[in-house]
């Protein structure tokens, strides 16, 4: 796990404005800018660097000039994770199943993967903390690999999505009440290889 | 009479070099007729020509209480032979944890502490003023005596019947000064199976998982503390680091011998069976990095472990033996099954699944046969099957927003609940000898361990720093 020493400079040649307008907050926290709970995604704090597009519309692009377009975003790996640039989506109490607003965010990172055909991601698939510790590691996964599971329905090669179930040992929000509890039923996407 | 007798109790001690207290035993008191007999755990039975000849009469040496009351019992602080602080100290010591050791159990009435202070402390044990303790009401009186000798401590213990004003039996240690609590452990597990033929926990320990060193998981974009595996005597003393790994380690399962742990481990990124030999500084990796792997506890002979992995792409419940050979999978449905526990006899294995719709407690044999669902609440996990005598399942169950610890017996199928709503009351794991349970509750602000008695009483808080889960006990 040397990727915070990749080329750390060559960050900042390759940003663009709207990137270098977000990423400008991000090494003044800890963390990344809170995932929404609302699926509407209303503040969410990097939007994919292209115009949104149909979710539907055909990609056949080459993966050579599509690397080329994704320059636009970080170089190394944890600059790139830390942008979320692949957003996390979020899963009802005790359950699994992808919903509406989900499958959009899915499609949208399957878009992004597409366009950048050389990620390999690792799904984490994250619970609350109502559940027990060791039910939620069963859930966890099961979480993961539906998300996985969407993404493949997409089309993306089932040898660059991972799943990792974290129970519920890694919450993002501390908090005890349903806002904090709903950012935390999540699978939530790493950037592994690019 | 100085038996040669090395006791082999003392294994649950960190490393070798580091405070090896060796004992000798004295059945001291008696007419001849008495060997001190090893403790049970000990991997060596002493040679047949230093057993007994015949049974020692321990019954008639019992002390007993007024008709159906128990016994009435006084521990005093040990009385310093030698001057100097550590002798001080560790006299004060080994009174104050035998008294609690055997306050525990709840085998004995323990008259308080503050009542006897008043009760001058004889110079040695031929002047003991059984007088003064019979007016306080003592059925039994464990006074001692704790002298500095070359190679550390000796340490002597007598139990005296304070009717009778005569000496039930006594015991002789010498070690390291280091732990003196280990003389009272040592004492108060001798005192409960000779006087009250009770396997005590005095000697036991507990492993938890805690995320009390604050530090962040390497490669992160959020802050992710890590979580360690740590261990402490049964009354939450002597609480010690045993992973060091920097990443996440959870869910801990003590061998049947107390020598390793297996746990849950991400060291490798992804989560995967770790062994720790506690003492042997060595990591075994049975399951070998294949798919996920979680949740792996011990079969009751040790050899083998049962465990969750999603290698197969969904939540199943594995066996293979303890070096990861011969992995054979136990349940196969589509739901989730997770989290097992042997039955005692290891005949059986019970394990949480949600193929009802929510997560129950099933059992099934580790032959696959006799499948069937045990529990019916709203959600039920991490069940654990108690220890003979008792044949007994506790689980953690949702009771509102938060979950309890009930009891399921077999026998009957009765359930009973034995937390009510104070926190979170989850992760529930049995003392060997069945009247003890270990768990994690937040009932004091974080998540801490404590340790409740079978029926819901003698509620005690094993850890104070940082965040503590998923409990285990040793055998």
């Amino acid at each position: 796990m040397t990727r915070t020493l990749w080329k750390p400079l060559a960050v900042l040649l390759l940003l663009t404005v709207t990137l270098a307008a977000c990423a400008k907050k991000v090494p003044s926290v800890e963390r990344p800018a809170p995932p929404p709970a609302d699926p509407a995604m209303t503040t969410a704090p990097a939007p994919p660097p292209p115009p949104p597009r149909p979710v539907d519309e055909p990609m056949p692009v080459p993966p050579e000039p599509e690397a080329i377009k994704a320059s636009d975003l970080p170089d190394d790996l944890d600059s790139l994770n830390r942008s979320g640039v692949l957003k996390p989506v979020f899963f009802d109490l005790d359950s699994s199943e992808v919903n509406a607003a989900s499958q959009q965010v899915l499609q949208e990172n399957a878009d992004v993967m597409r366009r950048n055909a050389r990620w390999q991601i690792t799904i984490e698939g994250h619970c609350d903390e109502r559940g027990t510790a060791e039910y939620n590691l069963a859930l966890g996964e099961r979480r993961a690999l539906a998300a996985r599971t969407y993404l493949l329905s997409l089309g993306i090669p089932a040898d660059r999505v991972r799943t990792v179930s974290y129970g519920k040992e890694f919450p993002f929000d501390q908090g005890h009440d349903e806002s904090a509890w709903s950012k935390n039923r999540r699978a939530h996407f790493v950037i592994t290889a690019k | 009479m100085i038996t040669p007798v090395r006791l082999h109790w003392l294994r649950a001690l960190p490393r070798p070099g580091r405070a090896v207290l060796m004992a000798t035993l004295v059945a001291a008191g008696f007419g001849g007729g008495l060997w001190a007999r090893q403790a049970p755990q000990a991997p060596q039975t002493p040679p047949a020509s230093q057993a007994p000849a015949s049974q020692p009469s321990s019954i008639e040496l019992r002390i007993t209480g007024e008709p159906g009351t128990p016994p009435r019992l006084a521990v005093p602080d040990l009385i310093a032979l030698t001057p100097d602080k550590e002798t001080q100290e560790a006299a004060a010591t080994i009174g104050q944890v035998l008294w609690d050791d055997l306050n525990f159990e709840r085998e004995f009435y323990m008259i308080p502490r503050d009542t006897y202070r008043s009760i001058a402390m004889p110079r040695s044990l031929a002047e003991v003023p059984f007088a003064r303790w019979r007016e306080l009401g003592a059925d039994g009186l464990v006074m001692g005596t704790v002298q500095k000798v070359e190679s550390g401590i000796r340490v002597e213990l007598r139990l005296f019947n304070v009717r009778a004003q005569q000496q039930s039996f006594g015991r002789e240690y010498s070690g390291a000064a280091t732990n003196p609590r280990l003389y009272a452990h040592t004492m108060a597990d001798e005192i409960h199976e000779t006087q009250r033929s009770l396997k005590g926990v005095a000697r036991t320990k507990l492993a938890f998982s805690s995320d009390r060193n604050r530090d962040p998981v390497a490669n992160t974009v959020e802050r992710r503390e890590v979580k360690e595996i740590y261990i402490a005597d049964y009354d939450g003393a002597n609480q010690r680091r045993i992973t060091v790994n920097r990443n996440l380690n959870i869910t801990p399962n003590w061998s049947p011998d107390g020598r390793s742990i297996a746990y849950t481990s991400y060291r490798r990124t992804l989560p995967d069976v770790m062994i720790s030999n506690i003492f042997a500084g060595t990591l075994e990796e049975p399951t070998k990095g294949v798919g996920q792997n979680f949740l792996p506890v011990f079969s009751p002979d040790g050899r083998q472990l049962a465990f969750m992995s999603t290698r197969d792409g969904n939540s199943e419940i594995y066996v293979a033996n303890r070096d990861g050979s011969d992995i054979r999978r136990l349940t196969d449905n589509p739901a989730i099954d997770s989290t097992p526990t042997w039955s005692p006899a290891g005949t059986q294995i019970a394990f949480t699944s949600d193929r009802s719709g929510s997560p129950q407690v099933y059992v099934v044999g580790v032959d696959g046969t006799g499948l069937r669902r045990l529990t019916f609440e709203s959600y039920a996990d991490r069940a654990t099957w108690s220890p003979a005598p008792y044949n007994e399942i506790a689980f953690a169950s949702r009771t509102g927003p938060g979950f309890d610890i009930k009891i399921l017996s077999l026998a009957d199928g009765l359930v009973r609940q034995i937390t009510f709503g104070e926190g979170t009351n989850e992760s529930p794991a049995w003392s060997p000898n069945g009247r003890h349970l270990a768990f994690m509750s937040t009932r004091a602000g974080r998540s801490h361990i404590f340790t409740v008695d079978r029926d819901g009483r003698n509620i005690r808080q094993i850890t104070r720093d940082g965040n503590n889960f998923t409990p285990n006990w040793s055998r």
